[in-house]
């Protein structure tokens, strides 16, 4: 479905991503998983066009996106959903009109049409009756819930998320997890998890990619990764600042 | 020290044309959308009241006191040399071509100008301007195009309307304050007011909305750096939206003078 070759990306003076090479097979959910700042929601910008790297390929099934003008990546756009770390609802829309945004602009028009798969989108995400709240009045949770419900509403091919448990108690942190094996078991839709949640990482994912100084240093199962001895890994993954690994 | 001046001044140079570089690429960018991609009319219609409606209390205003102002000092002065009558003229063909489309492009600059930079710009660094493109919705056709057809529409209205209501503001002041003779006002200000003078008026008014709405648009859209960097593009998109009304005025001024030109001829 995706594969990023030999990817690269200087911000300013800092080279963010080093020749990164990712493969995400149709169907999956892959966690990248790493240090805060390491890169991780460059690289996921990347991958459906908004930002454009210094060199390196990435494909979206048979279509090498690099190079593509603003227009023709609207096609590619159109397979890709993606849910921001802030959720990014428009914030002068209600609930309702954020999730049927997609729709609107695609053509739909038909009010009936549009309430009632906002309706269905809102029962996916579970937050029936919200439709009329303005975004500034949902918690964290439920932001990131309706910005998944607006990014799935044209039934992407793929969905990428970045940090989607980020701010969230363990609690809503579950249940977007929950949410998103439910949309890869339902819907069939890859999934690209970008995330510093451990536990969200082991949930979801069927692959964990872990970023590191820009390169993606390991790559397996979440089994391997728990069975792993490298030190580098096991400090990220037991949290330790002053391990062996650095 | 004198390699390290010039190297701050042409990066100063450098700066302001690539500045200028994308102000003009976003309104080639807008004009293409406007003939290739279809209109979102609620979006536009939006922008009508926003830009039109909701600015007419500072139009009304601005041009009721500047022409009444206006008035009166041109009275004073004309007064000492018994030209009293020929007030209204002069009002009339100011207001027409300069007074009316310079204050109201400032005025709209400060209100509309600042608003479009703001709401863009808090757009751009809360993701929703990615959100627009990750939903593949071109930013240009859904934010921009709606404003700069909404401000070409309205900056015309709205300088008519302030030119109309300076015009009779001077009127009332000169007949009821100033003790002017009202016909001779009329008949002098009929006389000496053109339909050039007021289609100078409409045709700078259309190209300070332009300047306007790409200057504002534009720092929107580069906005950086959280609350403190909207607050920047906001601050700069009124002040580069006057200054270039002011600049652009002196240059629309010579060259419509020579197709319209200024006068009785």
């Amino acid at each position: 479905m995706l594969t990023v070759r030999d990817l690269t990306k200087t911000i300013g003076t800092q080279e963010i991503l080093r020749g990164v090479d990712l493969d995400v097979a149709r169907g999956e959910t892959l966690a990248i998983i790493g240090r805060s700042g390491g890169g991780k929601s460059v690289l996921l910008k990347h991958l459906v066009g908004l930002m454009e790297p210094d060199s390196g390929e990435i494909w979206v099934e048979d279509q090498n996106i690099i190079g593509l003008s603003e227009r023709q990546l609207g096609a590619i756009r159109q397979k890709i959903g993606i849910l921001f770390q802030g959720a990014a609802l428009f914030d002068s829309m209600t609930v309702a009109e954020n999730i049927a945004f997609p729709l609107r602009e695609a053509g739909e028009r038909d009010p009936k049409v549009l309430r009632e798969k906002v309706r269905e989108m809102l029962d996916v995400v579970e937050l029936e009756g919200q439709e009329e709240k303005m975004p500034v009045s949902l918690s964290g949770g439920m932001k990131k819930r309706v910005g998944l419900a607006r990014s799935i509403i044209r039934r992407p091919k793929c969905v990428l998320y970045d940090e989607p448990t980020s701010g969230l108690d363990p609690v809503v942190s579950d249940s977007i997890n929950r949410l998103i094996r439910r949309l890869q078991e339902r819907l069939g839709m890859t999934s690209i998890v970008v995330t510093h949640d451990m536990k969200s990482a082991f949930d979801v994912a069927n692959h964990v990619a872990y970023l590191h100084e820009g390169r993606i240093y390991f790559y397996g199962t979440p089994n391997q990764l728990q069975q792993t001895s490298n030190p580098i890994l096991q400090d990220f993954m037991l949290g330790r600042s002053d391990g062996g690994g650095d | 020290m004198i390699t390290r001046l010039f190297n701050a001044l042409g990066g100063i140079f450098v700066a302001f044309f690539q500045y200028l570089g994308e102000v003009v690429l976003l309104a080639a960018d807008t004009f293409r959308s406007i003939f290739t991609h279809k209109l979102r009319w609620k979006l536009f219609l939006n922008q009508i009241v926003e830009i039109g409606l909701l600015s007419q209390l500072v139009v009304v205003v601005t041009g009721a006191f500047t022409g009444a102002v206006f008035a009166a000092q041109t009275f004073f002065q004309f007064n000492k040399i018994g030209m009293g009558s020929a007030t209204g003229a002069v009002v009339s063909v100011s207001i027409c071509r300069e007074l009316g489309p310079v204050l109201t492009a400032l005025m709209v600059a400060g209100r509309v100008g600042a608003a479009m930079s703001a709401e863009i710009g808090t757009m751009k660094v809360t993701e929703q301007i990615d959100a627009l493109r990750a939903l593949a919705v071109y930013p240009t056709d859904y934010l921009v195009v709606p404003r700069a057809l909404a401000m070409m529409v309205s900056m015309p209205l709205l300088v008519a309307e302030c030119i109309a209501v300076g015009i009779a503001a001077g009127y009332f002041i000169a007949i009821f304050l100033l003790d002017i003779n009202g016909t001779y006002y009329m008949a002098n200000m009929v006389r000496w007011t053109r339909n050039r003078d007021i289609i100078m008026g409409l045709s700078k008014a259309f190209c300070f909305g332009i300047l306007i709405v790409f200057i504002s648009c534009q720092k929107g859209l580069a906005a950086r750096e959280g609350a403190v960097g909207v607050g920047r593009a906001t601050t700069e998109a009124v002040v580069n939206s006057s200054l270039a009304v002011l600049i652009c005025n002196f240059f629309l001024t010579m060259s419509l003078n020579i197709i319209y030109p200024a006068g009785y001829q």
